[in-house]
C-alpha cells in the first residue's frame, strides 16, 4: 500500500513541477506572431498543393499578411471569392486573376496513333520518357501512364482506358499547375477557362514535320497555317511547324476548327460552325462529336 | 583468382551460341545513316552536304570540341541527305545519308594485311592520328580514346589494363577479336602504351574464356611487358573501375577523380585493334565487330560489319526475326538498350545485337521490397540501391546526391538480383539523370 501511495505521490509531484517550469519557459520563449496568419490560413482551402508557388497555405497566408501589395499572390484553388474574402479581412486590394484550366494538348488516341511497340519497364512517364520515345511513332505525345494523374490532388485528371490520354474534369480541376510540373512532355497548358468550360485549342504539340506526324499520328498538328490564315483575331500563331492558340486572344469564333485538316484543333462545348457562313452565337444544344468523323475521313483519303 | 572487392553477380552467360562462330564479312548495305554523335560529348560537325561524293574513309563530321570525335564515311558513294533521322529509341538525331556506289577507298589508307610491328612515332604523333580517325571506346561507352590518353598535366600513367573481359553475357565480339586479331590487339596496346608512356600492360580476361587466355600468352611469348591476366568470371568483371580494382587493387575515388588518378589507362580490345589500324594503316573506324546473338535465332553470328549497316540487315543474315514478342537489345542483356527502330544503324560502341523473346521478353510482376537487401550485396560501387529506389520515388533529390547516385555505373546487378522484381536499374538511371541535370545547372550557375 505505501508503495502505492508513494508512487502516486512522486508522479503528481513531478508532474506539478514540470508543468510550473513548462509554463515560464513558454513565457520566456514565446514566439510573436501576426495572429491574422491564423486567420487567414483558416480562409484557404488547405490542399497543400504548392500551386500558388509557397510550401503550403501556411507559407502563403504568412505571405498574404506581410506583404503589402498581394496582386502577385493567388491561390487558384480557392478562386476569386477566396482571394476577396481575404483581401477584405487584410484591408488589401483583391488579386485578380482569370480562371484557368488544365487542357491536355494531344489527341493521339489508341486508334489514331497506333502502337509501334510495347513498354514493359516502370509504368511512369518520367521514366518512360527518359529512356526512350514511348509506346507510339510521335515522340511528342503523350505516353499514357498518368503521372499527371498520380500529381493531382483533387481527382480532377483521369485516363481514358479507351483513348489512353488523360481527361480534366474541367468542374473540379483548380488550374493548381501540379499536372503541368508532372507532364516530362510538356503536354498540359493552363488555359482561359471559358464559361460552361467551352474550349478550343490544338490538341497536339509535335513540333516534327508534317510528313513525319502523318506517319506517327492520324490527328496531329502539321504545321499547315489554314488555321493561321483563318484567325481574325491574331489569336494563333506557327512555330515549329506546330499551331498554338492563344487562349487570352481567341474569342472562340470556331473558324480554325473547320480548316484543320487533321482535326488537331479541338473544341469542347460549342457546335460547329455552319459552312461558310458568319459564326452564330455558340448554339444551345453542343454536339462536339459531330465533326470529328468527317474529319477521320478526310484524313483517310 | 583476381576480381573486384565488392558486390556483382553471376548471369548465365550464354555466350555458347555465337562463341565458336569465326568473324564473318557483312556485305555492304546499299544505304546508310552516319549520325554525327556516336560518342560522349559534343556530337561532330557534318562537313559534308547533300549530292556530295564521298569515298570509303573520308570525313564527314568535324569533332566539335575537344571531347568529341570525328565520324568518317564506312562506304563510297553519293551523301543523300543530313537530316534529323530517328535512332534506335526512336527518337530524332543529326544524321548522314549515303547511297553506296561500289566500294572506293581514300588512298592514303593501307588496306594490305602485313602486320606493322615497327612503331617510332612520338606519343603526340599517335594520339593525333588517333583523333584523327574518329576513335572511341568501343565497349559500349565511346569515350574518345584521344581524350583518354592525352594524360593531364600533373597526373601520370602507370599502367595500360586492356579491357578483354567482356562479361556482358552473350556477347562474344572481343572474345572473337582477341582469338583472330590478337597479333593487332597487341600491335596496337604496344602503341597505346607509347603514347601514354607506359611500360607495363596487363591484358585481363575472364576466365570463362581460357582460349583466348593461351592464345594471347602464345603470341606474346617471353614478353613481359605485356601480362595477360585470367580474371574470375563475375559481372561487371569488366567495368573500367572494377577492372582497375581487379589488376592492381586500387580504387578509383568518387568523381570528378578519373582512372588516371589511381594511374590507370583502360581500353577495350577492340579499341586496341582499331588504335592499330589507325595508327599504323592510316584506317579510320568505319567497321567493327558485332555480335549478333539470341536464344531462337536461326545462326547466331560475328559479324565484322561497316559502321551504318541496319540493325535489321544483321539480323535477316543471321535468320531473321523469330515469330511472337521480341526484344531486340543493342548491347547486352544486362546493359543494352531496347530498340523500337531496328532500321538504326550500328554505331562505333555496339558491340552486340541481342534478340530475346518469348518469356524472356517479360517483366516478373513486381512486389514490394523486404528488404532483404540482396540489391546492396549486388552492388559493385558500394551503393544502396533499395534506398535510392525509395528517396526517387519521393523525388528527395539532394538526399540521392548525399547517396552518391552519380557514381552508379548502371550496370543492373540490383535488378538481376531483386527478388521482388523491383524495377531498380529503371529508377535509378532516371533518379542519376536528374542528380546529374541538377548538378550541371548548378555547376553552370556558378
Amino acid at each position: 500500500m505505501n508503495t502505492l501511495i508513494f508512487t502516486v505521490v512522486t508522479l503528481c509531484v513531478v508532474g506539478i513541477v514540470a508543468a510550473i517550469v513548462l509554463y515560464f519557459v513558454a513565457q520566456r520563449f514565446k514566439v510573436e506572431e501576426d495572429p491574422r496568419i491564423n486567420e487567414t490560413e483558416k480562409m484557404l482551402p488547405g490542399a497543400n498543393c504548392g500551386g500558388c508557388g509557397f510550401a503550403g497555405c501556411r507559407a502563403f497566408a504568412a505571405a498574404m499578411v506581410e506583404r503589402d501589395d498581394i496582386s502577385s499572390l493567388y491561390c487558384a484553388v480557392g478562386g476569386a471569392d477566396c482571394m476577396k474574402r481575404i483581401a477584405d479581412y487584410l484591408g488589401k486590394a483583391a488579386p485578380v486573376k482569370e480562371p484557368m484550366v488544365a487542357t491536355v494538348r494531344c489527341g493521339g488516341t489508341c486508334e489514331k496513333r497506333p502502337h509501334t511497340n510495347s513498354y514493359v519497364g516502370t509504368q511512369s512517364c518520367a521514366i518512360a520518357s527518359s529512356v526512350y520515345i514511348g509506346e507510339t511513332g510521335c515522340a511528342y505525345g503523350c505516353l499514357g501512364y498518368g503521372d499527371c494523374v498520380a500529381a493531382c490532388a483533387f481527382d480532377a485528371i483521369s485516363i481514358n482506358p479507351a483513348t489512353g490520354l488523360p481527361e480534366v474534369d474541367a468542374d473540379k480541376c483548380t488550374s493548381c499547375g501540379a499536372c503541368v510540373k508532372a507532364c516530362p512532355k510538356g503536354i498540359i497548358e493552363l488555359r482561359k477557362k471559358w464559361p460552361k468550360n467551352r474550349a478550343i485549342y490544338v490538341s497536339c504539340v509535335s513540333k516534327d514535320k508534317g510528313a513525319v506526324v502523318m506517319k506517327a499520328c492520324k490527328a496531329g498538328c502539321i504545321g499547315c497555317g489554314k488555321c493561321f490564315k483563318v484567325c481574325e483575331f491574331g489569336a494563333i500563331s506557327i512555330e515549329n511547324n506546330l499551331a498554338f492558340i492563344d487562349s487570352a486572344k481567341c474569342r472562340l469564333c470556331r473558324k480554325c476548327v473547320g480548316e484543320c485538316p487533321t482535326g488537331a484543333i479541338k473544341m469542347i462545348g460549342l457546335a460547329p460552325l455552319a459552312k461558310k457562313e458568319e459564326a452564330p452565337k455558340p448554339a444551345a444544344a453542343p454536339q462536339p462529336e459531330a465533326a470529328q468523323p468527317t474529319v477521320i475521313e478526310k484524313s483517310k483519303e | 583468382m583476381r576480381s573486384f572487392p565488392i558486390g556483382g553477380v553471376h548471369p548465365s552467360d550464354n555466350k555458347a551460341w555465337s562463341r565458336g562462330s569465326a568473324i564473318e564479312t557483312m556485305e555492304l548495305p546499299d544505304v546508310v545513316n552516319i549520325p554525327l554523335s556516336q560518342h560522349i560529348g559534343a556530337p561532330a560537325v557534318a562537313k559534308v552536304a547533300k549530292g556530295d561524293k564521298v569515298l570509303v574513309g573520308q570525313l564527314i563530321g568535324e569533332a566539335a570540341s575537344f571531347m568529341s570525335a570525328n565520324v568518317h564515311s564506312p562506304i563510297s558513294g553519293t551523301v543523300t541527305a543530313v537530316d534529323m533521322q530517328p535512332n534506335g529509341q526512336g527518337l530524332r538525331q543529326m544524321m548522314v545519308t549515303i547511297k553506296r556506289e561500289g566500294d572506293e577507298w581514300l588512298p592514303e589508307i593501307d588496306r594490305s594485311t602485313t602486320l606493322v610491328e615497327h612503331c617510332d612515332l612520338a606519343p603526340k604523333e599517335i594520339i593525333e592520328r588517333i583523333k584523327a580517325a574518329g576513335i572511341v571506346g568501343m565497349g559500349g561507352a565511346t569515350f574518345p580514346t584521344h581524350v583518354k590518353l592525352s594524360i593531364p598535366e600533373g597526373k601520370h600513367a602507370e599502367t595500360l589494363i586492356i579491357n578483354g573481359v567482356e562479361c556482358e553475357p552473350y556477347l562474344t565480339s572481343d572474345y572473337r577479336t582477341m582469338l583472330e586479331r590478337g597479333e593487332l590487339l597487341i600491335a596496337g596496346t604496344r602503341i597505346i602504351m607509347r603514347a601514354i608512356g607506359v611500360d607495363k600492360a596487363y591484358i585481363g580476361v575472364e576466365n570463362n574464356k581460357p582460349d583466348a587466355v593461351k592464345h594471347l600468352r602464345e603470341l606474346l611469348g617471353g614478353d613481359k611487358s605485356i601480362e595477360v591476366l585470367s580474371l574470375k568470371t563475375k559481372y561487371p568483371q569488366g567495368g573500367e573501375k572494377q577492372l582497375i580494382a581487379a589488376v592492381t587493387g586500387r580504387q578509383v575515388p568518387p568523381p570528378p577523380a578519373l582512372p588516371i588518378d589511381v594511374g590507370a589507362v583502360v581500353c577495350n580490345a577492340s579499341t586496341a585493334v582499331a588504335v592499330y589500324e589507325a595508327v599504323q594503316k592510316r584506317k579510320p573506324l568505319i567497321e567493327r565487330v558485332v555480335t549478333v546473338t539470341g536464344k531462337h535465332l536461326a545462326s547466331p553470328k560475328n559479324l565484322l560489319t561497316r559502321i551504318g549497316t541496319p540493325v535489321e540487315a544483321l539480323v535477316a543474315k543471321c535468320g531473321g526475326l523469330p515469330e511472337g514478342d521480341v526484344r531486340v537489345l543493342n548491347g547486352g542483356p544486362m546493359m543494352g538498350r531496347p530498340l523500337v527502330n531496328i532500321s538504326m544503324p550500328v554505331m562505333k560502341g555496339c558491340s552486340g545485337i541481342v534478340v530475346m523473346d518469348g518469356g524472356d521478353v517479360h517483366r516478373g510482376k513486381e512486389s514490394a521490397c523486404i528488404k532483404c537487401a540482396k540489391c546492396v550485396e549486388a552492388c559493385p560501387m558500394g551503393l544502396e540501391p533499395y534506398l535510392m529506389y525509395k528517396l526517387i520515388r519521393k523525388k528527395a533529390w539532394d538526399d540521392l546526391e548525399r547517396n552518391d547516385i552519380p557514381i552508379c555505373i548502371e550496370c543492373g546487378c540490383c535488378q538481376f538480383t531483386c527478388p521482388a522484381y523491383i524495377p531498380l536499374l529503371d529508377q535509378v538511371r532516371f533518379g542519376k539523370q536528374t542528380v546529374m541535370g541538377i548538378i550541371r545547372a548548378r555547376n553552370a550557375k556558378k
